[in-house]
């Protein structure tokens, strides 16, 4: 599938899906406390969109292109711990959520609870391991 | 209390940073924090040593009764001074004595780091607070012998330090755990107050006493001690002579007043084997031809005296062992500091090569000779008195064997003694011609001897004003055993026979040194019988051959054996058990919609299509079905989450597979099984009947009402959210999610370090071939 032997209809097809994807992974991301959705399944999803994109470059080394799997990674865990311990500098049971509800404008009054920040860590950590593991073994395939 | 510990924690990450700016003159910042805290110790003395103590208690597990419990009293003060104050002197000395080098940021923080780990363990006043710190002071030692981790003895010689240390400090862990069992408490003094009687009380000081013994290197446990000289010699100065072997010393002398008179195999144990350590320790100082291992010997030696002075439990050689304890710090400080100095300033340290140093470098001769003095047990020094004080109490109170050995041991101590200043600054007509020292050997800067003449002039002024040493020592022997009376030491007690027993020590130290030629030569035979440092080297050898046997047998590297281990597991016990005390519920639904039906019978297709092909992508892709067909039931079940979460795996799976499958030949190889195909199938149509019945079983047998109601009950007012199965991910269990993204975040390093390792070999290969 290198070269110019690409589909156009693949080729157009990720390029329309590969937002629309994404766009729907960070909806399920923040749906998901109250609909089915939620980090874990969020991340799976954004991952998903990473392998389309790579299916449409025809190599697997795309699949990262532009991002940095280990810094998010990192920044995945490290939110999510920041965000457990949090509570404690309140005097707080570990990882206690508490429920926030304000008036943005334009968007209107916005429920959201402090388990958000978690859940947002969980998505990139989940998202971070789909390009590390795929990555590495579609690199090795290359070399192989 | 805290706050000196935590500034130790600070500075040593500042004096790490700017080491890359500062170099060596890092040490001046991180002297800071032993200052401070010499400052804070000289500022509480007075009250301490009249028998008052500084408290302090901060929460930590208080569900476990484990607190930071923080105490000084009149041992901890001596200590804690001994710690801090060389700490201080040893610092200002490193910043003249190492050049320019890469490592010294990690040197300086680990050397702070220690210093503070150290101040915890006198202060800790909680045996598991206490424990942490002593850990912590191992491996702050393992890595400052590591130091120059390219050379191959030093790594041996750290990781000796810390498997002996360590290891001891489990047993010592273990011991803890029962003490506090046994006293109902895990507060020290508490313990120590009221000792804790029944039958694992005596179990349990065994442990602790091989913990405090392995950490000050007595016998059988003495091999580590030599080694670690391989670590820089400002380090050896600090953690192998003056403080961190002398942990075990303090909680020998913190143990015995309480249990040794309960106890009876306590007294001669310890006894027995501070004695031996001491005369062994003596006699390999005898025979060393590098100055730092005479010394490291003589400090294996001497630490054999402190613990047979400590750990008899008596007043009056508690009181002794204390002041030995403040001399010896102070002047094996000062020698290896000297040590430090030769070798910086003439590039070896070999006694063979050395000569004429006094001349060149008289006031750095004037230290050793002070120093070298008071080990020797010389008046009118700090040793001396020391001595004097411990002679008199082994007569009046201990007696017989003990005190011939340490007599004996004195004898040696004055023999290895004369031979290191004769070694180091003699000048010597039978020298190794060929590898003389270099004519060019320059005096020292001043500011580099002055922490060694700080050392040398307390050696002096503790002898010669020997009311300021009795002071410490008294309180720290007061704070040890209420019993403790007399707490003066002397210069001169008159005609007696401590004094008689002094002067035998110097007459044979001073015939052995004569006939040193003839000494040295008798003990150059090597010896025959067994040695400490070869049944560590054998035990180690023999745990690694165990492992490797061990190994060998579990991971046979068969995946279908490891396979079909697990599986017969699974039906052999869970499954023995479902077959023993169960039996299947009599209303089974097959279906509860033709929906249901039908998508479990392409399941079930799928599952045996994944079995019967041959070709590899037909079985993932099989797999696959399987996969989506279960996500389809939870549709139907009315669980979107569930089978959102499926799809997504299912595909993502699936990618995996073909990912690897390239690797992989295309069609599975029939491997002849020795037992055929009927096992093989026998226990996965086992397995599958165990899963099913197992699931029909365990719905059915519910007796407590199902959690989840309490979830969705409490998902909308505790969690704030309507979706229960993200309320119970990220707030009611989100500990266990924590928990599962950190393992899914390591499993991902790991694959793809994994990956990375078979590259580099692969490359490497290429190079070789290349090479080839």
């Amino acid at each position: 599938m290198r070269g110019g032997d690409r589909s156009l209809v693949l080729s157009v097809g990720v390029r329309l899906l590969v937002p629309t994807v994404l766009l729907f992974s960070v909806y399920l991301l923040f749906a998901g406390h109250n609909h089915p959705g939620g980090g874990f399944v969020g991340g799976l999803t954004a991952s998903a969109a990473f392998v389309l994109r790579s299916v449409e470059a025809g190599e697997p080394a795309a699949l990262a292109r532009g991002v940095a799997p280990f810094r998010l990674l990192g920044a995945g865990l490290l939110l999510t711990c920041v965000t457990a311990v949090t509570p404690w500098l309140f005097g707080d049971q570990l990882l206690e959520t508490a429920k926030l509800e304000r008036d943005v404008p334009v968007l209107g009054v916005v429920k959201t609870t402090t388990s958000l920040p978690f859940d947002i860590g969980v998505y990139l950590v989940v998202v971070a391991l789909v390009l590390v593991v795929l990555g590495s073994l579609g690199d090795e395939e290359e070399h192989a | 209390m805290a706050a000196v510990l935590i500034l130790h924690a600070v500075v040593a990450v500042a004096a790490g940073v700017s080491a890359r700016r500062l170099q060596a003159k890092a040490f001046l910042v991180a002297a800071l924090a032993p200052l401070a805290s010499v400052a804070w110790l000289v500022a509480q003395a007075g009250s301490v040593l009249d028998g008052g103590t500084v408290v302090q208690h901060i929460e930590w597990v208080p569900s476990m009764g484990v607190d930071i419990e923080l105490r000084l009293d009149g041992m901890a003060l001596l200590m804690a001074g001994l710690v801090s104050g060389i700490g201080v002197l040893v610092f200002a000395y490193a910043a003249w004595y190492f050049g320019p080098r890469a490592d010294l940021g990690r040197l300086v923080a680990n050397l702070v780091a220690f210093s503070g780990a150290m101040l915890g363990v006198v202060l800790a006043d909680e045996l598991f607070l206490l424990y942490v710190f002593w850990e912590l002071t191992s491996i702050t030692s393992y890595l400052l012998i590591g130091t120059e981790d390219e050379r191959a003895p030093a790594r041996a010689a750290a990781l000796q330090a810390i498997l002996v240390t360590g290891g001891g400090g489990l047993a010592m862990l273990a011991g803890f755990v029962l003490l506090s069992q046994a006293a109902g408490t895990s507060t020290l003094s508490a313990i120590l107050a009221d000792p804790p009687t029944g039958a694992t009380v005596a179990p349990a000081l065994a442990l602790v006493a091989i913990g405090a013994l392995t950490k000050s290197a007595q016998f059988p446990f003495h091999g580590w001690l030599p080694g670690a000289m391989a670590a820089p010699t400002p380090v050896s100065a600090y953690l192998h002579s003056a403080t961190m072997v002398k942990a075990g010393v303090y909680l020998l002398a913190r143990f015995s007043p309480a249990f040794a008179a309960d106890h009876r195999l306590w007294r001669p144990a310890i006894v027995g084997i501070g004695v031996v350590t001491m005369l062994l320790g003596a006699v390999r100082a005898l025979r060393q031809h590098d100055l730092k291992l005479l010394l490291a010997f003589g400090t294996v030696s001497q630490l054999g005296f402190m613990v047979a002075l400590v750990g008899a439990g008596i007043p009056a050689l508690t009181f002794a062992g204390a002041a030995v304890i403040l001399a010896h710090a102070v002047f094996k400080a000062a020698l290896f500091l000297v040590v430090g100095i030769v070798d910086h300033q003439a590039h070896t340290r070999d006694l063979r090569q050395l000569s004429g140093l006094w001349r060149r470098m008289p006031l750095t001769f004037a230290v050793a000779a002070l120093a070298t003095g008071s080990m020797a047990g010389l008046p009118p020094l700090a040793g001396f008195v020391a001595k004097e004080a411990a002679f008199e109490a082994l007569l009046h109170d201990l007696g017989g064997w003990a005190l011939v050995g340490i007599v004996a041991g004195s004898a040696l101590t004055f023999a290895y003694g004369a031979r290191f200043l004769w070694g180091a600054f003699a000048t010597k007509d039978r020298i190794d011609r060929s590898a003389r020292t270099p004519a060019e050997t320059a005096a020292p800067a001043p500011a580099f001897v002055a922490p060694a003449v700080v050392l040398g002039v307390m050696a002096l002024g503790m002898g010669l004003v020997p009311g300021v040493a009795g002071r410490i020592a008294g309180g720290a022997a007061r704070s040890l055993d209420a019993n403790v009376e007399s707490t003066s030491l002397y210069l001169w007690h008159g005609f007696n026979t401590a004094l008689a027993l002094s002067a035998v020590v110097v007459v044979a130290g001073l015939l052995l040194f004569a006939a040193r030629r003839q000494v040295e030569h008798a003990m150059s035979r090597p010896w025959i019988g067994p040695t400490a440092q070869g049944s560590y080297e054998a035990s180690v050898a023999g745990l690694n051959r165990i492992a490797d046997r061990t190994t060998g047998i579990v991971q046979n590297g068969s995946l279908p054996v490891y396979l079909g281990v697990i599986l017969l597991t699974l039906l052999a016990l869970p499954g023995w058990a479902l077959l023993e005390g169960t039996s299947l519920p009599s209303d089974i639904w097959i279906a509860e919609s033709p929906l249901q039906a039908f998508v479990a019978v392409l399941v079930v297709a799928a599952a045996v299509g994944t079995a019967v092909t041959r070709r590899r992508f037909a079985a993932v892709l099989c797999l696959g079905a399987v996969g989506f067909g279960v996500a389809v039931l939870f549709i139907v079940h009315g669980g979107p989450d569930l089978a959102l979460t499926q799809l997504l795996v299912e595909t993502l799976a699936v990618v995996v597979f073909v990912l690897v499958l390239r690797h992989l030949p295309e069609r599975f190889e029939s491997v002849r099984w020795r037992l055929g195909n009927g096992l093989r199938i026998t226990l996965a149509v086992g397995v599958g009947l165990f899963v099913t019945s197992f699931a029909l079983v365990a719905a059915s047998s519910r007796t407590e009402a199902p959690v989840s109601e309490a979830h969705l009950a409490l998902a909308e007012p505790e969690g704030g959210g309507r979706n229960v199965v993200n309320v119970i991910l990220v707030d009611f269990r989100s500990l266990d999610t924590l928990g599962e993204i950190t393992v899914l975040a390591v499993a991902g390093l790991g694959i793809a370090s994994l990956v990375q390792a078979r590259k580099d070999d692969e490359a490497a290969e290429e190079v070789d071939h290349a090479r080839g």
